[in-house]
C-alpha cells in the first residue's frame, strides 16, 4: 500500500523546469534517474528475500518433485523417464485411497470438535472471570510442548497392556482395547492428540478476534433484549468469520499433512497399523519413498496430496463462507 | 507498546533462527565424522564412528570397542547403536545417508536382509581388498565371505555373527504352569512344532495373565529360517531376484505355523523390536522367545538395562533346544562407506571387530555367535556357559550346529518385502486382518513391493 502511495507522490511532484538551466541538466538528470531507479527498484529489492526464499524452498521443490514424479526412480538406484505411468498407477492404488480416507477421516474427527471447542473456550475466556490471564495462558500451554512428546505420551496412555486409559476403562468394566487395531479407535486416539495440542491455539486466535468486536454492539443488543446466546450467534460469530476462515484453512493444511502423531502411535513405522488403519497420505509418501525406496512414486503421491489440499481448502472456503448468514 | 511488540517479534525471529541453527548444528555434529580434514598428520587424533542397530546389547561391541580405544589412542572409536529396528528405521536412514554422501559412519553394520541391496550398490562402499583384507578369507566359511563380495566382485563387507537357533524361556513362569523347568526336560516337551503348540495350550490353561509366546513374527522367522534350509536355501526371492513368496513351500510352512499359533490363542500379540515388546519382556508378558544367538543379547540387554543392572532378572530365563532343528536367522556384516574420511583406519577397525578375538568378546557380551571358523572352534565358545541365563551351556546348545548353518539367499528387496509381509502376520496376530484372508494379503503385499 505504502509503495503505491510513494510512487504516486513522485508522479505528482512538480515537473522540473525543462531547458531553462542547461548547465546543470546532466547532473540533475542523473540524480533524477537514480532517484527513479531507487523508487522503482528498491522496494522490490527490499521484498526480494521473501521471493528468493520462496523460489528456493517453494518453487524449486515443487518443480523438482514434479520432475521426479514423472520418473521410475529408485532411491539409491537408477531413474528413468516414465511419463504419467506413476499417476495412472496411483489412480487405481487401493493403499493410496485408503490413506486418503484415513487422512480425511482423522481430519474431520479432529478439526470439527477442535474448532467448535476453541470457539466455546474463547467465548468463555472473553467473559469477565477471575484469573482470566491464568486461563488464557493455560489454554496455550499444550502448544509449546513438542509434537513428538505429545504423541509419545499419548501413545503410552493408549497402550494396550499397560496404558492408563485402558486401566481406567477396566475400572468401569470395559476390557482392554487395542487402540491401534481398528479404524475407529485409532482415529479417535490420534484426533485427541491433535486436539489436545491445537485447541488452545485456535481459542487464543478467536479470543483475539473477539476482543476487536466493539462493545457497543453488545450493549445495543442487550438493550434490545438479546440473550447472550443470541448475541453469540448474531454478533460474535458473523464478526469472527474471517478469523474462522483462517483457522479452517490452517487446520485443513495441518490435518491433511498429518504425520508425526500417527507415525509415533505405531512406534515410528510408516505402515499405520498392520492393515493401514491409520496410515495418512504423508506417511504413505514416506513409506513409498524411504521404506520401499520408490522415490518417483512417492513424488507422485506428494503432488496428489498438494491437489487434495487445494480441493480441501476450496470446499472448506465454500462451506465457511456461509457462516453467520451468507456472504456479505 | 509499539516498541514492545516489535521487540517481541524480533525476539521471536531470533529464537526461531537460533533454534534452526541449533538443529542444523546438532544434525551436523552427530552425523558428520568428527574430523573432516583428510590431510591430517598421522600422529593426529582421529575419531571413527561405528554405527549399528539392534535391541539390548545389539552387536555386543562394548568391550571390543573399549579394548580398541585403549590400544589405539590416536584412532578413537565412537560407538553408536542407532535403533533396534533394522528394516523400518536403520536401513532406510542409512540408504539416505549413503545416497546423500554424508551422515553414514566410518564403519556400519548391515543385517543379512540388507545385504542383497548393498551388494548391488558398489558405488556406496569402499573396496576393502585395497587395504589387504583379502587375507581374511581363510577365517570365514565360504558363504559368509562371499556374501560380502559385491556385484563388481569387490570385497566390501566382513561377516560378524551368524544365527543359530534355540528357545529362551522363563523358568519361573514354566514352574507356575506346572511344567518342568530343567532345560533337558523342557526340550523333550517339544520335539516337534505341534508339541510346542500343545505345550503352549497346556501353559495357557494354568496361567491366564501371561501368554506363552511373544508374538507371531518372532516364531514366523524361526520357522522360516529352518524351512528355507530345507527348500533350496531361498526365502522370499530366488537367486535371480524373482519373487517366490507364493511358490516357496518354506514361506507357506512358516505362515501356517504362525496361523496355528494364532488359533491356539497363546500369543501376547507383541511385534518384535518395538517398544511394547521390549516393555513386555521386562514385565514378563510372555514365557518363551525364539532365540538365535544374538537374541539372547537382546533379552539380557533389555532386562539388565544394557548391563547397568547386571543382576536384574538373573536366573529367570533359561535356554533350551528348538523344535525342528537348527536355522540361520540373522547375522550381520560390517562395511566401510565410501564417504568415510578415514577408509584405511575404518577398514582396520572392521577387520578387528570381525576378528576371532573380537567376535568372542561380542559373544560373551551379547551371545552373538561368531562367524569366523577359529572362533567357532575355540574352547571359549564350545565350553561357554551363560550365568545370567541360569548357567545355560551355550557352547553345547549352539556349538555343534553353527559350523553347518545353511546360507540363505536373500534378494535385493528382501528387507522391504520382510517389512510388508510381517505386517500382515502382525495383522493376523492383532486381529485386524481376518485369518482366512491373511495368506492372500501376504502374497499381495509382497507382490506390491516386488513390482515397485
Amino acid at each position: 500500500m505504502s509503495l503505491h502511495v510513494d510512487t504516486d507522490r513522485t508522479g505528482r511532484a512538480p515537473a522540473p523546469p525543462r531547458g531553462s538551466r542547461h548547465g546543470r541538466r546532466g547532473s540533475k538528470g542523473r540524480r533524477e534517474r537514480t532517484g527513479r531507479f531507487d523508487l522503482r527498484v528498491t522496494p522490490y529489492l527490499l521484498i526480494s528475500p521473501y521471493f528468493l526464499l520462496f523460489a528456493v524452498f517453494g518453487i524449486f521443490p515443487l518443480g523438482f518433485t514434479l520432475w521426479v514424479s514423472l520418473q521410475k526412480y529408485e532411491l539409491a538406484g537408477d531413474a528413468e523417464f516414465a511419463g504419467l505411468d506413476n499417476y495412472i498407477k496411483l489412480m487405481s492404488d487401493g493403499d493410496f485411497w485408503n490413506a486418503v480416507v484415513n487422512t480425511v477421516g482423522i481430519f474431520i474427527l479432529s478439526t470439527v470438535p477442535q474448532l467448535i471447542l476453541a470457539l466455546l473456550l474463547a467465548n468463555a475466556l472473553n467473559k469477565r472471570i477471575r484469573g482470566r490471564l491464568f486461563f488464557r495462558l493455560g489454554v496455550l500451554i499444550p502448544l509449546i510442548t513438542s509434537v513428538v512428546a505429545v504423541a509419545v505420551v499419548f501413545t503410552q496412555l493408549y497402550g494396550r497392556d499397560y496404558g492408563m486409559i485402558n486401566w481406567v476403562l477396566n475400572l468401569v468394566g470395559i476390557d482392554n482395547i487395542a487402540w491401534q487395531n481398528e479404524k475407529w479407535s485409532s482415529w479417535l486416539a490420534i484426533a485427541t492428540m491433535v486436539d489436545w495440542r491445537w485447541t488452545g491455539y485456535n481459542a487464543i486466535i478467536y479470543l483475539a478476534a473477539m476482543q476487536t468486536i466493539g462493545r457497543d454492539l453488545y450493549e445495543a443488543a442487550s438493550i434490545d433484549g438479546a440473550t447472550p446466546r443470541r448475541q453469540f450467534w448474531q454478533i460474535t460469530l458473523p464478526m469472527l468469520r474471517p478469523t474462522i476462515i483462517f483457522t479452517v484453512f490452517v487446520s485443513t493444511i495441518g490435518g491433511l499433512t498429518l504425520f508425526a502423531e500417527p507415525v509415533l502411535f505405531n512406534n515410528g513405522t510408516m505402515t499405520g497399523g498392520s492393515n493401514g488403519q491409520f496410515q495418512t497420505v504423508a506417511m504413505y509418501i514416506v513409506e513409498q519413498g524411504f521404506r520401499r525406496f520408490e522415490y518417483g512414486y512417492a513424488a507422485t503421491v506428494a503432488w496428489m496430496l498438494f491437489v487434495l489440499i487445494l480441493i480441501g481448502v476450496l470446499i472448506n472456503y465454500a462451506l465457511v463462507r456461509r457462516i453467520g448468514g451468507g456472504s456479505r | 507498546m509499539m516498541i514492545n511488540k516489535r521487540h517481541g517479534r524480533l525476539a521471536a525471529v531470533a529464537v526461531a533462527m537460533a533454534a534452526t541453527l541449533a538443529a542444523t548444528a546438532a544434525c551436523g555434529g552427530s552425523d558428520a565424522p568428527a574430523t573432516t580434514d583428510g590431510t591430517k598428520a598421522a600422529d593426529e587424533k582421529i575419531t571413527l564412528t561405528l554405527q549399528t542397530f539392534g535391541g539390548g546389547t545389539n552387536f555386543g561391541y562394548k568391550a571390543a570397542v573399549e579394548k580398541w580405544n585403549q590400544e589405539h589412542p590416536n584412532v578413537q572409536v565412537k560407538y553408536n547403536n542407532l535403533t533396534p529396528d533394522f528394516e523400518n528405521q536403520y536401513w532406510p536412514q542409512m540408504l539416505n545417508w549413503l545416497q546423500a554422501g554424508k551422515g553414514a559412519g566410518d564403519v556400519i553394520g548391515i543385517d543379512e536382509g540388507g545385504m542383497g541391496l548393498a551388494k548391488a550398490r558398489p558405488q556406496f562402499f569402499t573396496d576393502l581388498s585395497q587395504y589387504g583384507l583379502d587375507s581374511r578369507k581363510a577365517d570365514f566359511p565360504a558363504w559368509k565371505w562371499e556374501n560380502g563380495v559385491n556385484t563388481e566382485g569387490k570385497l566390501f563387507a566382513l561377516g560378524t555373527d551368524v544365527g543359530g537357533m534355540a528357545v529362551a524361556y522363563r523358568k519361573d513362569l514354566f514352574k507356575k504352569a506346572g511344567l518342568p523347568t530343567d532345560r533337558e526336560e523342557v526340550a523333550k516337551l517339544w520335539s516337534t512344532w505341534d508339541d510346542f503348540i500343545a505345550t503352549g495350550k497346556k501353559f495357557q490353561e494354568k496361567v491366564k495373565d501371561v501368554k506363552f509366546v511373544d508374538g507371531l513374527n518372532t516364531w514366523f522367522n524361526v520357522v522360516l529360517s529352518q524351512e528355507a534350509a530345507k527348500n533350496g536355501n531361498v526365502s522370499y526371492y530366488d537367486k535371480e531376484n524373482k519373487l517366490i513368496v507364493d511358490t516357496n513351500p518354506a514361506v507357506k510352512s512358516a505362515f501356517d505355523f504362525a496361523s496355528k499359533v494364532n488359533e491356539a490363542g497363546i500369543s501376547a500379540k507383541l511385534r518384535n523390536f518395538q517398544d511394547p515388546w521390549t516393555a513386555g519382556m521386562k514385565k514378563g508378558a510372555f514365557a518363551t522367545m525364539g532365540a538365535p544367538g544374538w537374541m539372547l543379547g537382546v533379552i539380557q540387554g533389555n532386562i539388565t538395562e544394557n548391563g547397568e543392572k547386571p543382576d536384574q532378572g538373573k536366573g529367570q530365563w533359561d535356554v533350551a533346544a528348538v523344535p525342528g532343528g537348527s536355522g540361520n536367522w540373522g547375522g550381520s556384516w560390517l562395511a566401510v562407506p565410501k564417504q568415510s574420511q578415514h577408509p584405511k583406519e575404518a577398514a582396520e577397525l572392521a577387520s578387528y571387530l570381525t576378528s576371532p578375538e573380537a567376535q568372542l568378546l561380542a559373544f560373551k557380551e551379547g551371545g552373538n555367535l561368531p562367524s569366523t571358523i577359529p572362533a567357532q572352534d575355540s574352547p571359549e565358545l564350545q565350553g561357554a556357559v551363560n550365568d545370567w541365563f541360569s548357567g545355560a551351556p551355550l557352547g553345547e546348545i549352539f556349538g555343534p550346529s553353527i559350523k553347518t548353518l545353511p546360507p540363505i539367499f536373500l534378494g535385493e528387496k528382501h528387507s522391504q518385502t520382510k517389512t510388508e509381509v510381517e505386517n500382515v502376520v502382525l495383522g493376523m496376530d492383532d486381529g485386524s486382518i481376518p485369518a482366512d484372508q491373511a495368506w492372500q494379503k501376504f502374497i499381495d503385499e509382497a507382490k506390491k513391493v516386488a513390482e515397485g
